[in-house]
């Protein structure tokens, strides 16, 4: 049977990381099948069609879908799933909420944030905010799976023409009720997917000297993280929070300035590919992850940083 | 309006935990134990409200093994009314869970369900939502506000776009984000207060559930370690690494 792979929209687009799940679910069977639930979703479903690996998209409109309601999403999912063998989508906000609701009324044992495919049936998921690593076989007959997006490549996004069959729509769940939505928006590319991030922790001393912060993240087209420990000081709105119960981030550098390095924060970047660490306590364990360490007091560091920066003669984007 | 507050007990968020040699789990032996972090936020949440007049009861509930009743009376020593222990040995996995609390609701009939929004042991943040569909209510998940009114909560979520509001009809399960409020310290007097108050003990046997596992835990390992970084000596030496040597800039 082939895999069912939710997709991940704002009824314009797809998300991103809906690239990264495809990913995972053609690495279970090459059988992919696309459902993609929205109102006026024409064009993300599209989109969808031309992933490469996704052999066919199913989709579903209706009113009700617009806002991404969980409560009205899961039935549609439930009636589709008799003929599939696996649900995927990714372990970000909308799938957390999501999948464990399908699998509820599906009798299955989710197995969240896998970051690798070992088998169809057999995964590997971090535990213990990555402290350890478990492998987990499934023995339920249909399975319900949440992808770690940052685990896995994003798919090829051109060149497939999968068919696009309407699915009806299922009743409307009356007892919630969307209300509103307060994106965020920056012209900095997103935590989740940025090439760069650079961080800033308890050390920074408040919000305003998150500027020396944002400078360099600027010259360097990067998005700009935080410890929990600078967002709950308030220096920092919380969407910009790295670490196990924030964003889980793989840049290729991640620049750690003022963070200790708390166990909770570690896990959420230390599989970035270089770590640097800016920190004025030499024992702090953010070092113990960092590629290069420089223990300096940042207010002295950063303004040098960005000098340095001006100094050469090319900057990587 | 009665709130029924899920509670875990995990490893204590600061203790680096160290895996088996035999691949098995993690240890816990003489390992420190406490409240799941979100859940203290969950019992919290449920005490502050009853304070401000608008629920009656407070109920915590934990699922597990003798120790596990340790949550139960923490949250009574916060603020909590009455507890239930719902004896299990073993893993539980988060289905096993969801229909033991499905159980608990059924004879508790509560309006609310509060509860943690991820154990932070297996990090699967699954119970709340399965609760939920089990119970076809509807769900709030990783609350960081919650503002009561009648019988609807208007509860603002932690999404990863920014925020998100949303309004529910009681009766409803709110999850709750480690945002939502500064858990209180146990006093002393209401530490002993706490001892006088009742915990119902349930064996989860006496539930007609199937709590038997779906999943084989094959191999707990750990994570592959990252070769030892170096220091450098200032900001010049710093970029010029960055730019030559890791070729990042």
């Amino acid at each position: 049977m082939a895999v069912l792979l939710i997709a991940e929209h704002n009824n314009k687009e797809l998300r991103p990381f809906t690239l990264n799940a495809a990913t995972a679910a053609s690495q279970i069977d090459s059988d992919v099948h696309a459902v993609i639930i929205g109102q006026n979703s024409a064009d993300a479903a599209k989109q969808l069609s031309e992933l490469p690996v996704v052999k066919k998209v199913l989709s579903v409109e209706g009113a009700h879908y617009e806002n991404f309601t969980a409560e009205n999403f899961a039935p549609v999912i439930v009636k589709l799933a008799e003929n599939y063998s696996h649900i995927v989508c990714s372990a970000n906000t909308f799938g957390k909420n999501l999948m464990p609701r399908i699998a509820a009324h599906l009798d299955t044992s989710q197995v969240s944030d896998i970051i690798k495919v070992i088998s169809p049936d057999t995964f590997l998921r971090p535990i213990y905010a990555g402290n350890a690593f478990a492998t987990i076989k499934s023995n339920d007959a249909k399975k319900c799976i949440t992808i770690r997006p940052t685990s896995f490549d994003p798919c090829e996004s051109k060149g497939g023409s999968a068919p696009i069959e309407k699915v009806d729509a299922s009743e409307e769940f009356s007892n919630t009720k969307f209300i509103k939505r307060e994106e965020i928006k920056s012209d900095r590319p997103e935590l989740g997917t940025a090439r760069i991030v650079v961080s800033g922790g308890r050390g920074m001393q408040s919000g305003d000297n998150f500027k020396l912060i944002t400078e360099i993240a600027d010259k360097l087209g990067a998005a700009i993280g935080a410890s929990r420990a600078a967002v709950d000081a308030g220096y920092i709105s919380n969407d910009h929070q790295v670490g196990q119960t924030g964003k889980v981030v793989v840049p290729d550098l991640y620049i750690a300035v003022g963070i200790s390095g708390a166990i909770q924060h570690l896990a959420g970047m230390k599989e970035s590919k270089v770590i640097v660490a800016i920190n004025k306590d030499g024992e702090a364990p953010i070092f113990s992850v960092a590629d290069y360490g420089l223990e300096a007091d940042l207010f002295e560091a950063l303004p040098q940083f960005m000098e340095e920066l001006n100094k050469l003669n090319t900057i990587q984007k | 309006m009665k709130i029924l507050v899920a509670v875990k007990r995990v490893i204590d968020y600061n203790v680096q935990i160290r895996v088996k040699e035999d691949g098995t789990g993690v240890v816990t032996d003489n390992v420190k134990m406490s409240t799941n972090p979100p859940d203290d936020n969950a019992i919290e949440e449920a005490v502050k409200i009853k304070e401000a007049g608008k629920a009656t009861e407070v109920v915590a509930v934990t699922v597990g093994e003798e120790k596990a009743q340790e949550t139960v009376r923490k949250a009574l020593a916060v603020g909590a009314d009455r507890g239930i222990h719902v004896k299990v040995d073993g893993i539980l996995e988060p289905l096993a869970v969801s229909k033991i609390l499905q159980k608990i609701v059924d004879k508790e009939k509560p309006d609310l369900v509060f509860m943690g929004k991820q154990a932070i042991d297996d990090d699967c943040n699954q119970t709340g939502q399965m609760l939920s569909a089990l119970l076809n209510w509807p769900q709030a998940t990783f609350a960081s506000k919650i503002d009561v009114k009648d019988n609807k909560l208007e509860v603002t979520r932690e999404i990863d776009e920014g925020l998100e509001t949303i309004e529910i009809n009681v009766p409803a399960i709110v999850t709750c984000d480690l945002r939502l409020n500064e858990p209180r310290y146990a006093s002393l007097p209401n530490i002993m207060k706490a001892k006088k108050k009742p915990i119902e003990e349930i064996a989860a046997s006496d539930l007609g559930v199937d709590v038997s596992p779906r999943l084989e835990q094959l191999k707990v390992e750990e994570p592959p370690k990252r070769k030892a970084g170096i220091k450098v000596a200032n900001v010049a030496e710093l970029i010029q690494k960055l730019k030559n040597e890791a070729k990042v800039i």
